[in-house]
């Protein structure tokens, strides 16, 4: 029993940062049918901006977050002004070879400056975790998952509560419609892009400290990310908000009963029953493109 | 002349071991031309049904893996008080095996995948190659883990005195080129029948081919059939080859090799995986020759990838054909200008 609320309280831990994650790629496939490839990408990104604030230039833990989120943010608005302004109205295979493309030249150059060695990042926590009952958890896990849960309360206030999330909203509903209105399309994608990307990015600065950080470690947050949208339904924050803690329930419970070497296969098992059950994913609204 | 053409190139090409003495360049041939055969399996795929597969190395993976254990034999417990044995067989067998392997893993993937098209299509072929690479990872007791599975049999046909070994590189070159003509006469006889008119139909209105009756699916379903049963036969090759497959096989930047050769060659054209496959094949070999790490090399792919896509999006082939038969109507001006309509497919 103490076993179980253990793997239940680790899953509802590593569920806040899938969601962050699942949030960030959903939002910009629903607003600007791109399926970016570059996001584990900026997730990596973020982990290594965390990584040169506190270890090589001695910024503080706290502060370093933010800096790192306004880069990544700063990173993804230059991706899709570079590259995919251009290419709006293309078909989805298009762009998808072009954030294909982005997404290698990326972590490639993220070997060659960061080389493949794994890097630890010191936490100002103190190093005995918190212990209630049998349970027992760490204070830079309740920092982390305290911190995601914010960032996914403020993604939902801008998007359902501010003028430019009305814009979005208006985009993602009928774009014609919502340029014909007056909505600035290519403002939107632009902001859309860089506030999928800053979340990614936030995701990575959060776990960079609690894990290593590599130039590799993008492309599993990648593969999750996206076994967390089509859970949830591409382009539904609902659904990627609880399809990343479904995610994190079902391998943390997979990895403690069944087999730890399959754990991040769970995802994509996870994946296929949902096609053969529900193709539409648990919660999506609209159609699915095709 | 242009009949001809074809054959007079694979007559040179068959006549490569005859005047070329540096194995190592043989080597490059050999890998490049294992990896076209891959590139038009995956362009059956991309290119004439429209499906970005990006999980293409999965079938390349499962015919490797196949043919090496089905001629090295095996010996695993599928659960307590069943053990399943397999003496080893010989390779040519064990490379028939890996074909069918492939063919039906790719029928089970199509039913499943093809429920969903676009990006959904796209993430859950993905996701397949990633669960087949665990697996290869994890299944320790069949596929040796990273551990790798060594000494796979090098490729015999035949027995006794008449046992013809492909055991050398000439051999080898020559057996991979035989089977890459057998690839591209079975692509090309497919694209141009029934089945190849209705793929390429539903690629170009999926609604509208459905609209008159084609069976959308049970022709996605047979395409991928076939590719995948082509890519498992040159993961076959491979493991033959090479004599040594461990998981890395799966790496998602196999997949992204050939998309690339598929992309920048031309997709849905015959010729363009092949144009792609020899220039992708040995760009990494100047590079190597030039002391370039393989991360510049993969950020150079990366950055071609995107350029391709901005400036040559129909590929090589369909442009070079298109400036050819331009040329050949420069008088007829008045024609319409085929900017915008799709460049014809040979």
């Amino acid at each position: 029993m103490d076993q179980l609320a253990q793997h239940l309280l680790n899953a509802v831990i590593l569920g806040g940062t899938y969601a962050l994650l699942g949030i960030g790629l959903t939002l910009i496939f629903g607003i600007m049918r791109v399926v970016n490839f570059t996001h584990g990408e900026l997730y990596a990104f973020g982990a290594y901006c965390m990584y040169a604030f506190v270890m090589l230039l001695g910024v503080n833990f706290f502060l370093a977050l933010p800096m790192a989120i306004v880069l990544g943010a700063a990173l993804g608005a230059t991706i899709e002004m570079l590259l995919l302004s251009r290419l709006r109205g293309a078909d989805i295979d298009t762009t998808m070879l072009v954030m294909i493309g982005a997404w290698i030249t990326m972590q490639n150059t993220e070997q060659l400056v960061w080389s493949g060695v794994a890097l630890s990042i010191h936490n100002p926590f103190p190093a005995n975790p918190l212990i209630i009952g049998a349970l027992s958890v760490s204070w830079n896990r309740i920092y982390v998952v305290a911190v995601a849960l914010l960032l996914i309360a403020a993604t939902y206030y801008l998007v359902n509560r501010t003028r430019l999330g009305k814009a979005m909203r208006a985009t993602f509903q009928d774009r014609q419609t919502a340029a014909l209105m007056g909505v600035r399309i290519g403002r939107i994608h632009t902001a859309t892009f860089a506030l999928g990307s800053g979340l990614a990015a936030a995701a990575g600065a959060l776990l960079g400290p609690v894990f290593f950080v590599a130039p590799t470690m993008g492309d599993l947050a990648a593969a999750k990310a996206f076994a967390i949208v089509i859970l949830g339904g591409l382009g539904s924050i609902t659904g990627a908000t609880l399809g990343g803690f479904i995610l994190a329930f079902v391998e943390e419970l997979g990895a403690g009963y069944i087999s730890s070497g399959y754990r991040d296969a769970m995802g994509f098992l996870l994946i296929i029953l949902i096609l053969l059950f529900k193709p539409t994913g648990l919660f999506a609204r609209r159609e699915r493109v095709g | 002349m242009n009949r001809f053409l074809p054959w007079l190139f694979v007559a040179l090409l068959a006549s490569v071991p005859l005047w070329l003495t540096d194995f190592y360049f043989l080597h490059i041939l050999i890998t490049t031309g294992i990896f076209i055969i891959a590139a038009m399996s995956l362009n059956l795929l991309l290119g004439y049904t429209g499906q970005l597969s990006l999980g293409h190395v999965a079938f390349f993976g499962i015919g490797a893996y196949t043919s090496a254990l089905v001629s090295l034999g095996f010996h695993v417990d599928l659960f307590p008080g069943f053990t399943v044995t397999l003496a080893p067989q010989p390779a040519w067998f064990a490379m028939l095996c890996a074909i069918a392997v492939a063919g039906l893993t790719g029928y089970a993937i199509g039913k499943l995948a093809f429920r969903v098209r676009g990006a959904y299509f796209v993430i859950v072929s993905i996701s397949f190659a990633e669960v087949v690479r665990l697996v290869a990872v994890n299944w320790v007791e069949l596929t040796q883990g990273p551990m790798a599975l060594n000494n796979i049999p090098a490729l015999t046909l035949g027995a006794g005195a008449f046992e013809i070994s492909f055991l050398r590189k000439p051999a080898f070159f020559i057996l991979v080129l035989i089977l890459g003509v057998a690839s591209f006469i079975v692509v090309a006889r497919l694209v141009n029948s029934r089945a190849g008119r209705a793929m390429i139909a539903l690629r170009e209105n999926e609604s509208l081919a459905m609209s008159v009756g084609i069976d959308v699916t049970r022709y996605l379903v047979i395409a991928t059939i076939i590719s995948a049963a082509m890519a498992g036969m040159a993961g076959a090759l491979y493991a033959h080859y090479i004599r040594i497959v461990d998981p890395d096989i799966f790496l998602f930047l196999y997949t992204v090799t050939m998309v690339i050769m598929v992309v920048t060659g031309g997709k849905g054209t015959l010729a363009g995986p092949i144009i792609g496959g020899i220039i992708f094949g040995f760009i990494p070999e100047f590079l190597r020759v030039m002391e370039i790490r393989p991360e510049v090399q993969w950020i150079i792919y990366g950055v071609l990838m995107i350029l391709v896509v901005y400036f040559l999006p129909q590929g090589i082939v369909p442009a070079i054909t298109h400036y050819l038969t331009s040329r050949k109507h420069r008088h007829e001006a008045d024609v319409l200008p085929a900017a915008s309509t799709p460049v014809p497919r040979p």
